[in-house]
This record gives structure tokens, sequence and C-alpha cells, in this order.
């Protein structure tokens, strides 16, 4: 699945490194970092809170510059990044002024697709993953689950073959997050899409993922990379399983390590 | 506008009223004199007794207030935009900006009657003057305020400025620019009738001056009536806008 054929690569992060300066202060984000994510491989990164995942998902959207190192995606060392990931933020961030049909499609305005054709595309999408009854509310009428659903159509619809998830989840109560994975990985399952996913919830990491990269404290290295060997599809109930109790104890404690006080 | 949007106003009418009454009751209880301090019921009466001429004086005001807010609007959207270009044009014009507004309409106005002479020009530019600020400042301040966030996921998105601006910044300084509007609304009035009131040949400024000049306490009063309906007026029609134009804010009652 992630053997050297390192061109067949969705992405490929190598001796990636990012150093703030504050005035003086030299804060080390990442140590040097590698990592890799297959095509349709869904990959995750768990790690302690501020260990730097986030800034390595903004180096590898294109937002942000690594201070040493380089990525690739599919194969490309040298292009632009910007605008070949699909990029979730950890809130939403839906426009309030657009409503949930006009802001899937916001991805397709940037890039200047046609009005009737962007929402065609954003309608038939919403169709397909059962939101069209909300296709025309506004944000603030929406549940916190409905807005994650919308955001991450928002995401597909810009681009679907490489979605970066930052924390999807995070914010929503139990139910509605197994309901949102569930659907999200029937989602995943339909655009056959590589995917790197930010999480603190090790269960979740394991119920989605193919590959879990661990990481340390800031400044962030790769602790462990463990592969996730339950079959697709993947169900909630799976969790139970021998296998996956097991590796969830094992994740667990290698955090709890990384762990400040 | 509901039901219970109208009650919020109650307390509001109610102490109006409160006031008035207690006005109209002082001046005929003969405390102070009538002629120096008409009472409410005399104003009103002088009001709809001279509305023949007040109305002609009325309409050039509000030709003017409206004139020059508009203009005000195209130019502080345009100032604000400009500030927000880059840091280096936001800390060359902004101290000109606020010097601007400490300078005394009123010894500038007589100037600008000179330059331009009597008619319409020299008002509208006071309006202007007055109204352009506030509108300039909310809005930069709205440009201002974009979630960095959201900027990030437009720049994954790989937007270009003016994309960013027209899709996200622009639409979410609305409502930050709907209330310097606001403020600009309430302040036009007053600033046509300073502009009148130094030179004219017809407006609520000139009408004022000259009652005022012959005693005619009544027939100020009634002008300033006017003058607070006409502002009223234009801070209600920019709320209705704005009702109107940001559906998704109102309805909801939400505030960034």
């Amino acid at each position: 699945m992630h053997d050297p054929q390192k061109d067949d690569l969705k992405l490929v992060v190598k001796g990636v490194t990012r150093t703030f300066s504050a005035g003086r202060r030299q804060l080390e984000a990442l140590a040097p970092l590698d990592l890799t994510v297959g095509q349709g491989e869904f990959v995750s990164l768990i790690g302690p809170s501020g260990c730097g995942k986030s800034t390595l998902f903004n180096i590898v959207a294109g937002v942000d510059t690594p201070t040493t190192g380089a990525v690739a995606i599919e194969g490309d060392w040298q292009g632009e990044r910007a605008g070949k990931v699909g990029y979730m933020p950890q809130q939403p961030l839906l426009l309030p002024w657009r409503t949930a049909e006009e802001n899937v499609m916001l991805g397709l305005d940037v890039r200047r697709v046609p009005q009737k054709e962007a929402r065609q595309q954003a309608h038939e999408l919403l169709k397909r993953f059962g939101l069209l009854e909300f296709a025309d509310s506004y944000p603030a009428t929406l549940s916190g689950g409905m807005r994650q659903r919308i955001a991450l159509l928002r995401t597909i619809l810009f681009n679907a073959s490489f979605l970066l998830l930052d924390e999807p989840f995070g914010a929503l109560d139990a139910l509605t997050r197994i309901t949102l994975q569930m659907w999200l990985l029937d989602l995943l399952e339909s655009f056959h899409s590589s995917v790197l996913f930010i999480t603190h919830d090790v269960r979740e990491a394991i119920l989605l993922s193919d590959r879990i990269y661990v990481l340390s404290a800031r400044p962030a290295s790769v602790l462990r990379i463990v592969d996730v060997d339950l079959p697709r599809p993947r169900r909630q109930q799976m969790l139970a399983e021998a296998r996956a109790v097991e590796l969830e104890q094992e994740l667990i404690l290698l955090l709890m390590k990384e762990q400040p006080l | 506008m509901s039901l219970k949007r109208l009650a919020g106003y109650g307390p509001a009418v109610v102490l109006t009223v409160a006031i008035f009454l207690l006005w109209e009751l002082v001046v005929r209880a003969n405390l102070v004199n009538s002629h120096l301090l008409p009472a409410p019921i005399a104003i009103m009466q002088a009001l709809v007794d001279n509305w023949d001429v007040l109305s002609v004086h009325t309409l050039q005001t509000s030709l003017e207030t409206v004139l020059g807010l508009a203009i005000a609007t195209v130019f502080g959207l345009g100032l604000a935009i400009l500030l927000d270009l880059s840091p280096w044009i936001r800390k060359s014009v902004y101290p000109l900006l606020i010097t601007s507004q400490t300078i005394p309409m009123v010894a500038l106005a007589p100037l600008l009657v000179i330059w331009f002479g009597l008619d319409l020009t020299p008002k509208i530019i006071v309006v202007t003057l007055y109204c352009f600020f506030p509108i300039a400042v909310a809005c930069a301040d709205g440009l201002a305020s974009t979630d960095p966030e959201l900027m990030k996921l437009l720049h994954s998105m790989r937007a270009s400025r003016w994309q960013t601006l027209w899709l996200v910044r622009l639409p979410g300084a609305l409502p930050s620019f709907f209330s310097g509007l606001r403020i600009a609304a309430t302040y036009s009035v007053t600033g046509a009738i300073v502009g009148e009131y130094v030179a004219a040949e017809q407006g609520l400024g000139l009408y004022m001056k000259t009652s005022a000049s012959s005693n005619a306490i009544v027939l100020v009063f009634a002008a300033i009536v006017v003058t607070a309906l006409l502002s009223l007026f234009l801070f209600g029609l920019v709320s209705l806008i704005e009702y109107i134009a940001l559906p998704w804010q109102q309805r909801f009652g939400q505030k960034r």
C-alpha cells in the first residue's frame, strides 16, 4: 500500500520542519517529519494538543511554506500546492450570508465555474447525500452536525481527490460524531478520495484510517506508524473487535507518554 | 416587521410622549414665556400652517442630503477598500482622514460658498464631508476583522486577492458598513443645514436662520421638527435597506 514507488503517492512529505520566530525566540513547531499518503488511502495524524499538526496541514495545503524539507502532491515537488487539496479547517467557516447550497459551491466560484453550472453541481451533491431539504437554509439555522456536513461537501466539491480534514468532528456530541463518521466513510467510498485526517480521538482514528501516524509533543516528529487492518467497509461495531481494542490500548498508552501534565 | 419588534419601541414612545406632555404643561402653566419656548401643540400648528413654504425648503434640503449621502457612500466604500489594499496606504492615509474630521465645518462652509457659489455644490460637499468618515471607518474595520481562518481557507483554494475581497471580505463587512451608513444618515441632514445656514437661496437651514432673525421662534422649532423627522426617516430607510439586503442577519438576529 505504501511502497517506495513514490510517484504513485498522493502526498509525500520529506524532512519538513517549520520554525516560527517570535521576536528573539525561535519556536520549533515541526521536527524533521516524513509522511506519505497513498492513492485512495485514509491516513490519520494523532498527537497531543498543540504538537504542530495544524502547522503541517497549513504547509500541505500551500497556505504556509516549510522552513526546510519538501512536499510533493502527486509527485510534483515544485508546483504551487494551493488549489490542489480540499482543505477543511476545524471550524466549518460557512459564510453566513450564503445558503447551504451557495456555501457548497464556494470553491467553484473561486474556480470561476459559471454560476448555473456551479449551482447545479452543488445541488446534485446535496441531493446525493441527503441534504437537499437544507439547500436553501442559512447556516445560522443549521445544527452543528449539519454545518459540518455542508462544510465537508464544500471541501469535496472543490477537490474530491485529496482531502485535508482538520478535526472535523471535534466539536460534535458523541452520537452526531458517530453518524458523521459513517457519513464520511460513505462519502469517501464514492469519490475514492485520499485523506489526511487530524484527530484527538483514538477510536475515530481506528475506525476511519488505513494508517495512523502517532506524533510526539512539539516539535512534532513521528513516534510510530500503525497499520489498521480492519476490513472495509468499516462499521461502528468493529471497534469492539479484539484487534481494534488492542490497537486502541496501544495508541492510548503511547499518547499518554507524550501528554504534558 | 413583527409585532414583537414594534412592541420594542414602546418604552421610547412612552418617554417621548411624557416629555412633550410635560413641556406642554410647563408652557401652559406660564412657567416660561410661550413666545421664547413655544408649546409642542403650537409648534405643530405652525408647522401645518406654514407647510406650503416649509415643504419647498424641505425638498431642497432633502435633495442636498440624499445626493451628499450617496456620494459619501461611494467615496467611503472606495476609501475603505483603498485603505485595505496595503498597510502602507493605511498608515499614510488614516491620519489624514482623522485630521479631516477636526476641521470645523462652520469655518469651511463659507469658503466652499466662495469657491463654488450659492447653488447645490457647496452643500453637497459639506454633507459628503460629514458622512464619508463614519462609512469609511466602519467599512475598513469590517474588512479588517475578516476571520484569518477564512482567509486561510480561501488561500488554500488559490483565490485571488480580488476574489477573496469580493466573495468573503466585502459581504462580511456589510453589517459594519450599514452601521456606519446609519450613523452617516443621521449626520447628513445636519450637514446640509450647516451648509445652508452659511449661505443659501433655499433650504431648512436658511428658513431657520431667517425665522430666528425675525424672532419667529415657533417657526424655528417647526423647522427643527421637520429636520428631526427627515433624519429619522433616513435612518429608517437605511435600516430597511439593510433588512432587505442582509436577510441572513436580520432574520435570525445574528450579530457578528
